[in-house]
């Protein structure tokens, strides 16, 4: 039997890896991917609560919900990366700074 | 009857005409566009003329009323009216003011005339009439004002005309100085005149009778008695300060200096202005405020006083005098001496006389003067004339008979009311009636001297004088016939009552009768009897006769006596010419010191008042410069200092902002391992 213990280790690895990911890619096409990762985490976290507190149901949906959403924004993001590569011809984050104060 | 009622109708008109041909005149000199003389002279003497008619037909309108309604008032329009003074725009028609309405046109016409002829080379020909009518209304309104005020803005009108006209060429720095003498030396008399009157109404109005008119003032003069001012009688006062104030206007000790200098104007302004009218504006001031004086039997005295002093010192004068117009000034000064030695007495109706028949004799004499002047071109000085009798034999006609007017030759006018004075002064005072008498013989001798030497004898002009040497045109010859005429038959305005009683005219002192009810008389005086009056008369005629035979001898045949009295008395002599230095006196003790406090008062002007001036406005630059620094430095330096924290601030936080997304991430992850941080801790 794998403790709750193993699962939130995994998970806050997963997020580690998902933080370090977003913060450290110039690309942001694998800066995405942190985000999934960093979702995915969540998504094993909220699976694993749902487990050891009785097999509630809520927190299966809840990963549903973001499986869901991680879908709907990987397609929002790609599209925003595919305009941005035609607004700065890269998909490098740190050269699209046209924000700064 | 029709003419003199329609005439009283327009008896407002009498100084109005004159003052209309002023403004005429005026405003065509002002203009400068060329206007023939003959009309700017039609202008100005028909103005006086109409004015003299009217006169005349106002005078015959109340002289056929009853004695006791011959005090009328024509209102025109009020004037001030502020709480109880009340003043009008008024002329008072009574026989006073009627007299001399008539004296002041009808000489005053006459003397006009004369000065179409006498100035008709001059380049100023319309400023003069401007001038001339100018003064004929002020004088006009000085003697028919109804009222103080009125009659005060105659009082200065006539000063200030008199100071235009003496200094009429006033190209000439000399004449200049002397309108300005006679301007400033009449203030002198001007203020004490203003500051009586103030003083009076400010007594009668606390008495309860707030007025300035003539009539009203006398009415209420007997609340006057008894009033005191710091323990003086208020009466004796006012009459004091008015009695100053004529003393500057006509030429009384001490105030006399000007009118010697004031021949500098043309001579028919000495004729009108300096001896027939503006001088004896004081006589008739004293003739209108008679209720005053009448109670003041010590301002009498005063009166007096001074004006026989003044008689007997400016004829001494005029002995030693060489300039033609200055011989006859001093006289003018010694006659209206006279007159106030008259009016002193409180016999009112014979400085009056006096004031009338000297106004027909010193113009003949005057106008006779310059149309010498005239014919010896510009010479004034009596030692180069002489012999002139041959060559002008109506100004030596006219003059002659003028110059026995004033000595007081029976029956000539000078006579009558020379005597009438004399006689007064016996009753009164019988010591001025010495000084009169010697004054009387100085007056035959000094006028014969300057007849002798400037007619008789042979001409001491030069050959190219003695060539131009003509009779004056008919317009100055007229005149001065007429003038004689009324030196002549004057007298008889005045012909005393105890004489005419002789030769069975009763009544025979016209003049007296016809201003009795005018004047408020002092108390009766006992007067010495009829036979003492013929004797003082045969006595002053005597020397009258005396004295112009002596004039004639001394300065004709005999002129080694004069020459011998000079030459053992070199100082008297020197003083009499010198004008017993009274001008230099004055220069010497008034002018200087006066000069030496406005010397001082600039000095402190300049120093002080300037010095306070300045410094203020030194200390508001200090301090507006500071406050100004203030201003700079810390309200715009707070208010900057909002507004460049701000400007800092913001380009201090834009760096936060880097627009790279992971920046931001960086911060989110800060945050919360912050927050974590405070957890844990």
């Amino acid at each position: 039997m794998v403790s709750l213990n193993s699962y939130l280790v995994v998970t806050a690895i997963l997020f580690a890896l998902g933080l370090y990911n977003v913060m450290t890619r110039k690309n942001a096409v694998g800066l995405l991917m942190g985000v999934e990762l960093i979702l995915n985490a969540a998504s094993i976290n909220f699976v694993a609560f749902s487990h050891f507190n009785g097999n509630h149901v809520g927190g299966n949906v809840f990963s549903l919900f973001l499986i869901v959403l991680a879908a709907a924004e990987a397609a929002v993001a790609l599209a925003i990366v595919v305009s941005l590569y035609k607004q700065f011809g890269t998909i490098n984050a740190d050269e699209a700074d046209s924000l700064k104060g | 009857m029709g003419f003199a009622k329609i005439a009283f109708g327009l008896v407002h008109l009498v100084p109005l005409l004159p003052l209309l041909g002023a403004m005429i005149n005026g405003f065509l000199t002002y203009s400068g566009r060329k206007v023939p003389k003959g009309f700017t002279a039609f202008v100005a003497c028909g103005s006086l003329f109409l004015a003299f008619l009217i006169s005349v037909g106002t005078f015959l309108y109340v002289s056929g009323l009853p004695e006791e309604s011959r005090e009328l008032t024509v209102t025109l329009f009020p004037w001030i009216d502020s709480g109880s003074f009340k003043a009008d725009v008024a002329f008072l028609i009574d026989p006073l003011s009627i007299t001399l309405m008539l004296v002041v046109t009808g000489v005053g016409s006459l003397i006009h005339l004369y000065s179409v002829g006498y100035m008709s080379h001059d380049e100023s020909f319309s400023r003069y009439f401007t001038y001339l009518n100018l003064f004929c209304f002020a004088m006009l309104t000085l003697i028919m004002g109804a009222n103080v005020p009125m009659m005060f803005i105659g009082w200065e009108g006539v000063g200030l005309c008199s100071y235009l006209l003496i200094g009429f060429w006033f190209t000439d720095k000399e004449k200049a100085t002397a309108g300005m003498k006679a301007f400033v030396v009449n203030r002198i008399g001007d203020f004490a005149f203003i500051v009586g009157f103030l003083l009076l109404y400010w007594t009668l109005q606390s008495s309860g009778a707030a007025t300035v008119t003539f009539t009203e003032m006398r009415d209420a003069a007997p609340m006057l008695a008894g009033k005191t001012w710091n323990g003086v009688p208020v009466v004796m006062l006012v009459t004091l300060l008015f009695f100053v104030g004529a003393t500057g206007k006509s030429a009384q000790i001490p105030l006399y200096v000007w009118l010697p200098d004031a021949m500098a104007g043309p001579t028919p302004v000495s004729a009108l202005i300096h001896a027939a009218t503006m001088v004896t504006a004081g006589v008739y001031m004293i003739g209108r405020t008679s209720f005053l004086y009448s109670m003041a039997p010590e301002t009498r005295m005063i009166v007096s006083t001074i004006g026989f002093a003044t008689a007997i010192f400016s004829a001494l004068i005029a002995f030693a005098q060489n300039d033609i117009k200055k011989v006859l000034a001093y006289s003018t000064v010694s006659q209206l001496g006279f007159m106030f030695g008259a009016m002193g007495t409180g016999a009112y109706h014979a400085g009056i006389f006096h004031l009338v028949t000297h106004a027909f004799f010193k113009a003949c004499l005057f106008l006779g003067s310059g149309s010498v002047i005239h014919a010896m071109g510009g010479e004034q000085d009596i030692q180069k004339m002489g012999g002139l009798r041959k060559y002008m034999p109506v100004t030596y006609k006219t003059f002659l008979i003028a110059t026995l007017a004033i000595a007081g030759i029976f029956p000539l006018a000078g006579f009558f009311s020379k005597d009438e004075i004399l006689w007064q002064t016996f009753n009164h005072y019988p010591w001025l009636w010495v000084v009169g008498v010697v004054s009387a013989a100085g007056t035959a001798i000094y006028m014969f001297r300057m007849v002798t030497l400037t007619f008789f004898g042979e001409c001491r002009a030069d050959e190219h004088t003695k060539h131009h040497l003509h009779e004056s045109p008919a317009s100055m010859t007229i005149p001065l016939v007429v003038l004689a005429a009324l030196s002549i038959a004057g007298g008889f305005l005045g012909v005393p009552d105890s004489l005419g009683h002789l030769i069975g005219w009763e009544h025979s002192n016209l003049l007296e009768h016809w201003l009795e009810p005018v004047f408020v008389m002092p108390r009766e005086h006992a007067m010495a009897s009829h036979s003492t009056e013929y004797g003082l008369m045969a006595f002053s005629l005597a020397v009258a006769i005396v004295g112009c035979y002596a004039g004639y001898v001394l300065f004709s045949k005999r002129k080694d006596i004069p020459a011998a009295l000079v030459a053992r008395f070199p100082a008297i002599h020197r003083a009499m010419q010198n004008k017993f230095y009274v001008d230099e006196i004055y220069q010497f003790l008034f002018v200087n010191n006066l000069l030496r406090l406005n010397n001082f008062l600039a000095k402190f002007d300049l120093k002080v008042v300037d010095g306070i001036v300045n410094l203020v406005g030194f200390l508001t630059k200090v301090s507006a410069y500071i406050s100004g620094a203030f201003d700079r430095i810390f309200v715009d330096g707070l208010v900057n200092l909002v507004g460049n924290a701000a400007r800092w601030g913001g380009s201090a936080l834009r760096r936060v902002q880097s627009g790279q997304i992971q920046t931001y991430l960086y911060y989110a992850v800060g945050g919360v391992l912050l927050v974590m941080l405070y957890r844990l801790l």
